[in-house]
């Protein structure tokens, strides 16, 4: 008879407090007990370490790199996520005027079609972990359509909150998966605020508050995954959307990991962040060289974005700051044509944060703030078709003709008469 | 001046198993100054040293961020009901 060698049982890490650090063991909890300071993941020094060919021979998905992801054993579920396209973008680099631009197209991650997959396939095993039955989340859409999928593969209950003002590929492409979906009235802020409260009452896995500290941490697998997939070596540049600004500090927070770890070399990256100008609280505090965020109500159709309030803006700004990035904020009008360019230049199509990379990482190369030699990543965050609403009217209307030859050569030969582009 | 102050869990070990209490005085500021005075152990969990609101602890002011109306300065009247949210995040 073969014998078969059980993993050890998935357990989550311990917790330390990022502010006045202080330990404490793995729990459903993000807030240290003794200063309200968010939690983090401990991770054992001196653990073994993957090299380079150990990791390329495994399974292409952000487990991977599951040595720094905030786990021991084996993760039961979400084994799929990540090790989404790095697309080289020529023509990008062109209109930036920069050496190289390359997309990191989250816009096809699985199975939700938007980064939040990474985070929530963290947060689903910290649920595995604790035993919990129900997971939710406050959400401004992507969340949303991330935790009801990945709760729907697990058999897990969802509870879900909104805010009541969403696109509806945000709504259906979450309530379709069974979850229970509640829109609530007013900001993402104030959907936020009510969550941290559902959290504390009910003893839900809350993704994005009591499940915060090991959910983040899915964030970081986009660092690995550049520097892998540019044959272990790092950008000089990463352009990045900011909405409650943790993705800024989890690249800073991967890339020094792997360069702790010795699989690359060099200069960590400078990294950039970009907001929609409706609602730009981190982008303003970069600018005004400042330590305290000032909250804003946010007025832009980028509702991915939109959070007034950023608890991880201020670890954001630092992270700009410190590896010589800087921020950028674009117009509504700005983000849509960014979107076109985005999808005309590459292929991509992006939701309106992707519009705000990219139109984010033109307004830095035409300010200076990205160089002739740079190469750059841009982190394209959500699929498209998830905010129609955002281009619908923005793009040219199609013709609709009988179905004749001769309508066909009248259009081609129209075409011929515009301008090239 | 009496409000109400509610508390997330990870506070209530310093009140005695209290989430919620009652405070006094014409200001936030001063409310939080009551309660600290009251409950010794929850008054650096409140505000620093220097009597102010730490950037990742959230005061709201039936339900409104009480950033937008003046923080620890914002006047409070009887019957006022303030929450106390540590920070949090995501999208």
């Amino acid at each position: 008879m073969p014998t078969t060698i059980a993993s050890p049982p998935l357990t989550a890490r311990p917790l330390r407090c990022r502010s006045c650090g202080t330990e404490r063991a793995a729990a459903p909890t993000a807030i240290c007990e003794e200063c309200l300071g968010p939690l983090d993941p401990v991770y054992e020094a001196g653990r073994p370490l993957p090299d380079r060919e150990t990791i390329a021979a495994r399974a292409p998905s952000l487990w991977r790199y599951k040595e720094w992801l905030p786990f021991d054993g084996d993760p039961v579920w979400s084994l799929d996520t990540g090790f989404t396209p790095l697309v080289d973008a020529p023509a990008l680099a062109r209109r930036f005027g920069v050496a190289r631009v390359w997309v990191k197209n989250d816009t096809v991650s699985h199975p939700s079609l938007s980064f939040k997959d990474r985070v929530v396939a963290a947060a689903i095993n910290a649920a595995a972990a604790f035993g919990l039955d129900t997971i939710g989340c406050a959400s401004t859409g992507n969340l949303a359509n991330a935790v009801a999928a990945h709760a729907a593969r697990a058999g897990l209950k969802a509870w879900i909150f909104i805010p009541d003002e969403l696109e509806a590929g945000k709504v259906i492409g979450t309530s379709v998966y069974g979850a229970r979906l509640v829109r609530v009235r007013g900001t993402y802020d104030d959907v936020n605020r009510l969550c941290a409260q559902v959290a504390d009452r009910f003893g839900w896995g809350i993704v994005n508050v009591n499940l915060r500290s090991y959910y983040g941490e899915g964030s970081k697998t986009v660092a690995y995954e550049i520097a892998e997939q540019l044959g272990w070596r790092l950008p000089t540049a990463v352009v990045a959307p900011m909405a409650g600004g943790s993705l800024l500090s989890k690249l800073r927070k991967g890339f020094g990991e792997f360069l702790e770890a010795g699989l690359v070399r060099g200069q960590p990256p400078r990294l950039y962040g970009a907001q929609a100008a409706g609602c730009a609280p981190i982008v303003r505090l970069v600018e005004r060289g400042a330590d305290m965020l000032e909250p804003e109500v946010p007025k832009t159709i980028c509702r991915s974005l939109a959070i007034g309030n950023p608890a991880d803006g201020a670890f954001a700004a630092r992270a700009m700051r410190e590896t010589g990035g800087w921020a950028a904020a674009v117009s509504d009008p700005e983000l849509v044509l960014g979107i076109r360019f985005l999808a005309e230049d590459t292929g991509v199509f992006a939701e309106t944060a992707g519009g705000v990379t990219a139109a984010g990482a033109l307004a830095l190369a035409r300010a200076g703030r990205l160089e002739p030699q740079d190469e750059v990543v841009l982190c394209v965050t959500g699929h498209g078709l998830k905010t129609l609403e955002a281009v619908h009217g923005a793009v040219p209307e199609a013709p609709v003709i009988a179905p004749r030859l001769r309508e066909v050569t009248t259009l081609v030969e129209e075409e011929r008469t515009w301008p090239s582009r | 001046m009496a409000i109400t102050l509610n508390l997330p869990s990870v506070l209530a070990a310093h009140t005695g198993g209290a989430r919620t209490i009652e405070a006094t005085g014409r200001t936030l500021g001063e409310a939080v100054a009551d309660v600290a005075a009251r409950y010794p152990a929850l008054a650096p969990r409140l505000r620093d040293k220097e009597g102010k609101p730490y950037p990742f602890v959230n005061f709201y002011l039936n339900d409104e961020d009480v950033r937008f109306r003046g923080g620890f300065a914002a006047p409070v009247q009887d019957g006022d009901e303030v929450t106390v949210i540590p920070a949090i995040a995501g999208g």
